[in-house]
């Protein structure tokens, strides 16, 4: 039986061996459990969104928004009307043409989940199809940002046919017909093990070459195949022995070893860092004392905290002492001395005149997620060393993501310092800096409540001018650093690692498989 | 005999429902919000009720458990909350690799644990029964992972022999399938060959002290005829059941062996369950578990009156 079964399965293997080169096998940095991209915003599905949807436009390597489904499009005078034309040629993976009722109504499922465009919506009256290739947004009052929100990275406005995108917002869609250039095949989607993507033949790319996530999106590979490899040693293992061909996040202690492999290139492909942020419960003591924040604050050192990730080479990591990711327009330290600080005798003489009185300090370190463990535990350190009374608990990051909702004391099972990471992009610009917000009970946990940080991001959110706009960033930073609700901890690089027969890997903001090809 | 199995059979259906209920029971009230990490960090805490809602997670407990339960009577076991696909076929698509790995392994461990144990009882005393007994420490002592991965370095990143990591499916051919496995079972079966083996021994050398064994001595059998056709039959008993408790101890070994060997199997579905809090995945494998426990139990029983006759039910 053994062997007439091996003799039947002879021609499929043979033929998934020869079809080896002109499939890219990658394992991916995460599990695909969702196909949804608006349902949920794990960044795994975001990425395979990427490949099976289409972006109206998209953001360029220097974080441009260029055309990317539309010709262009227009403003009025009076600045109150938008109109987008759609380029010819676009068609879903059914075959059915990309219509303007179809970028409505993924626009409108969009932008009821997304944080950008909900704080741009008061200014929008509605969108709506024009004919088959134009719609327009007929909006209130001016809103420079529009393209800006319909272009970004992190999370996307994918267009979808109108049947599927006018799901409920709230509902997961099952269908994956998008207009990309690659087709997902759900008969082999075994979540937890494998995804597939087959070229899609009929996609049309843009002419202009590839920059960022702008440009010609040309499919150059036959299938992509992820592969669901937990462990990272295997991972390391499969990829030197060509198993698999790239390998989106490889942990970082095991980069020497993938560098010193001659088949292998270790590069950094994300155009930004990921950075890591010390969270305070503002609601609860002792950290709803700013001066008690601000005297954790000067005994953080980011270095301590980045060789702690990315280990100790300084070409992997960057210290960043201010809210705005470094490197873009908004990068400023403005009030951030007290980062330079760096004592800890000098923060334990802060902590006794701000009158810490030994309340009981809850941090949550998620064991399973080794960076934002390895950030928790520095912080962990530096209050013991200060003199706090500690309680570390280690546990999974599904729990810690219910604990950190609740806003009860530690006693009650309550926190009072978590740690997160973000990436560079999400950083980038106030509208959807979502640590800086402090909207109280709508901010994000730890619940800050600072009126002057939100009127300056909606005065943020209306200017057009560069400089009006850079004048605000430096207000916002020092606003944040004196009432310092969250310590920024620096950024660390997170490079890919791919086989040297992998051609066209370019950076981007996010990892994306169109124009890679192999060799 | 017929009655008996039907008898057990049935016997599984209140174990299973108390198996349903304590799982459902520790689930809900275990911390971890699935819609939260859902939702993501961006989300407001307005949207993470509403997926909650969309999910269900906010109806009370009677009113979820008697859902579940209705479903299950109907042999629904639900949808992912997460893949949105049926947990059935989740656990469809995830049961071939596991149970690939436990059968060849079971049979690695068999094929080479009784002859060992059989070996050493039979040389007690002597270098090959202490090596046999070093092999079973080291066995025991050795994590499965540390043997997994010492595995993987020596023969396919050094002698480049075996692949590192997958699964391929037997529809595919025999090698192709069991290449893949020979490493993970190798692992996996470390510590069943070690149990397996000094079992054996153990049991051999109490019925080798035997009067019947004396007795076939005396009429002129053969060494071998002694150890295999007198001895090995009597000192069954407790080597299948040792067998049947390792078979359900596989289950939890396979969580390991697939992690490091990237095999797809239930082990790993359980576990990325778990993390990710995906109720309906983690009860519909919990479920089958125990149903497989229960099942494999029964199989050892019946077993039990085909090496003793003594035993009758």
């Amino acid at each position: 039986m053994a062997a007439s079964a091996a003799a039947v399965a002879a021609p499929s293997v043979v033929s998934a061996q020869g079809g080896a080169a002109r499939s890219l096998r990658v394992i991916p940095q995460a599990n695909l459990t969702s196909v949804d991209p608006v349902w949920t915003t794990a960044v795994v599905t975001r990425n395979h969104a990427f490949m099976i949807y289409d972006q109206l436009c998209a953001q360029d390597s220097n974080g441009e928004i260029k055309p990317q489904m539309v010709e262009g499009w227009t403003v009025s005078d009076d600045q109150l009307t938008w109109t987008f034309t759609l380029r010819e040629g676009l068609a879903f993976h059914d075959g059915e043409k990309v219509l303007a009722k179809d970028a409505v109504a993924s626009i409108k499922r969009w932008a009821r989940r997304d944080p950008f465009m909900q704080v741009l919506s008061a200014g929008v009256a509605d969108v709506e199809a024009m004919d088959d290739r134009r719609f327009r947004f007929r909006l209130h009052r001016p809103v420079p940002l529009l393209t800006m929100a319909l272009g970004q990275t992190q999370f996307p406005c994918f267009i979808m046919p109108e049947r599927i995108a006018s799901t409920d917002a709230f509902t997961q869609i099952r269908e994956t017909v998008g207009s990309g250039p690659f087709k997902f095949v759900p008969g082999e989607w075994n979540p937890g093990q494998r995804a597939v993507w087959a070229k899609n033949e009929a996609y049309v790319p843009r002419q202009e070459a590839v920059d960022g996530l702008a440009g010609g999106r040309r499919p150059n590979i036959d299938r992509i195949e992820w592969t669901i490899i937990t462990d990272p040693a295997t991972s390391a293992n499969a990829m030197m022995q060509g198993e698999q061909d790239y390998w989106e996040y490889p942990l970082h202690d095991l980069l020497p070893l993938l560098r010193r492999n001659r088949e292998m290139v270790v590069q950094q492909r994300l155009m930004d860092g990921t950075y890591g942020v010390c969270r305070f419960n503002t609601l609860q003591p002792p950290f709803n004392n700013p001066a008690i924040r601000r005297a954790v604050a000067m005994a953080v050192d980011q270095r301590d905290y980045l060789r702690a990730v990315a280990g100790n080479d300084p070409d992997g990591w960057g210290v960043c002492e201010g809210v705005f990711t470094c490197g873009t327009a908004l990068a400023n330290e403005s009030g951030s001395e007290i980062l330079k600080t760096r004592n800890i005798e000098r923060a334990r003489a802060a902590l006794r005149e701000a009158g810490y009185n030994g309340e009981k300090v809850v941090l949550i370190a998620p064991g399973d997620y080794p960076q934002i463990n390895a950030l928790s535990l520095v912080t962990a350190d530096i209050l013991t060393r200060m003199g706090f009374n500690l309680e570390v608990i280690s546990t999974d990051w599904g729990t810690l993501v219910q604990r950190r909702a609740s806003k009860e004391p530690v006693e009650r099972g309550g926190w009072s310092i978590i740690h997160t990471t973000s990436s560079g992009q999400s950083l980038a610009l106030p509208v959807y800096h979502l640590f800086l917000r402090a909207n109280a009970a709508n901010a994000w946990f730890g619940w800050p409540d600072e009126p002057e940080i939100e009127r300056l991001r909606g005065e943020w959110v209306q200017t057009g001018d560069p400089a009006e706009s850079r004048r605000i960033a430096e207000q916002l930073n020092a606003k944040a650093m004196e009432s310092m609700y969250y310590i920024p901890l620096g950024f660390y690089w997170q490079p890919s690692a791919w086989r040297r027969n992998v051609t066209g890997v370019f950076r981007a903001p996010a990892t994306v498989f169109w124009n890679i090809g192999k060799a | 005999m017929f009655a008996y199995i039907v008898r057990r059979v049935l016997a599984t259906i209140p174990v299973m429902a108390i198996v349903a209920l304590f799982v459902f029971s520790l689930l809900y009230i275990a911390p971890g919000d699935p819609a939260a990490v859902i939702a993501g960090d961006q989300a407001t805490p307005d949207d993470v009720e509403r997926i909650r809602a969309s999910l269900g997670l906010d109806r009370p407990y009677l009113v979820r458990f008697g859902a579940w339960v209705w479903d299950i009577a109907r042999g629904d076991l639900g949808v992912s909350i997460f893949t949105n696909l049926p947990v059935s076929t989740m656990i469809q698509q995830r049961i071939e690799p596991t149970l690939s790995l436990m059968v060849v392994t079971l049979i690695l461990a068999i094929s080479i644990a009784i002859p060992m144990g059989v070996l050493a009882a039979q040389r007690q005393g002597t270098w090959i029964d202490r090596a046999v007994m070093g092999f079973a420490v080291l066995g025991f002592s050795v994590p499965v992972f540390v043997v997994g991965y010492m595995l993987a370095y020596i023969f396919a990143l050094e002698l480049d022999w075996l692949p590192v990591q997958g699964y391929t499916p037997f529809s595919r051919g025999f090698w192709p399938w069991l290449e893949n496995l020979i490493l993970p079972a190798v692992a996996l079966g470390s510590v069943y060959i070690a149990l397996i083996a000094r079992i054996t021994r153990a049991t051999m050398l109490e019925v080798l002290q035997q009067d019947y064994i004396r007795t076939a001595r005396a009429k002129g059998v053969n060494q071998s005829g002694i150890l295999f056709l007198h001895a090995l039959k009597n000192a069954a008993v407790p080597v299948i059941t040792i067998i049947g408790i390792g078979l359900a101890g596989l289950i939890g070994g396979a969580v390991v062996t697939e992690s490091v060997f990237a095999i797809p199997g239930l082990g790993r579905l359980t576990v990325d369950a778990i993390l990710r809090r995906d109720y309906p995945v983690i009860q519909g494998v919990v479920l089958l578990f125990s149903f497989v426990y229960v099942l494999v139990n029964l199989a050892i029983d019946l077993a039990y009156t085909l090496f003793d006759p003594r035993i009758r039910y």
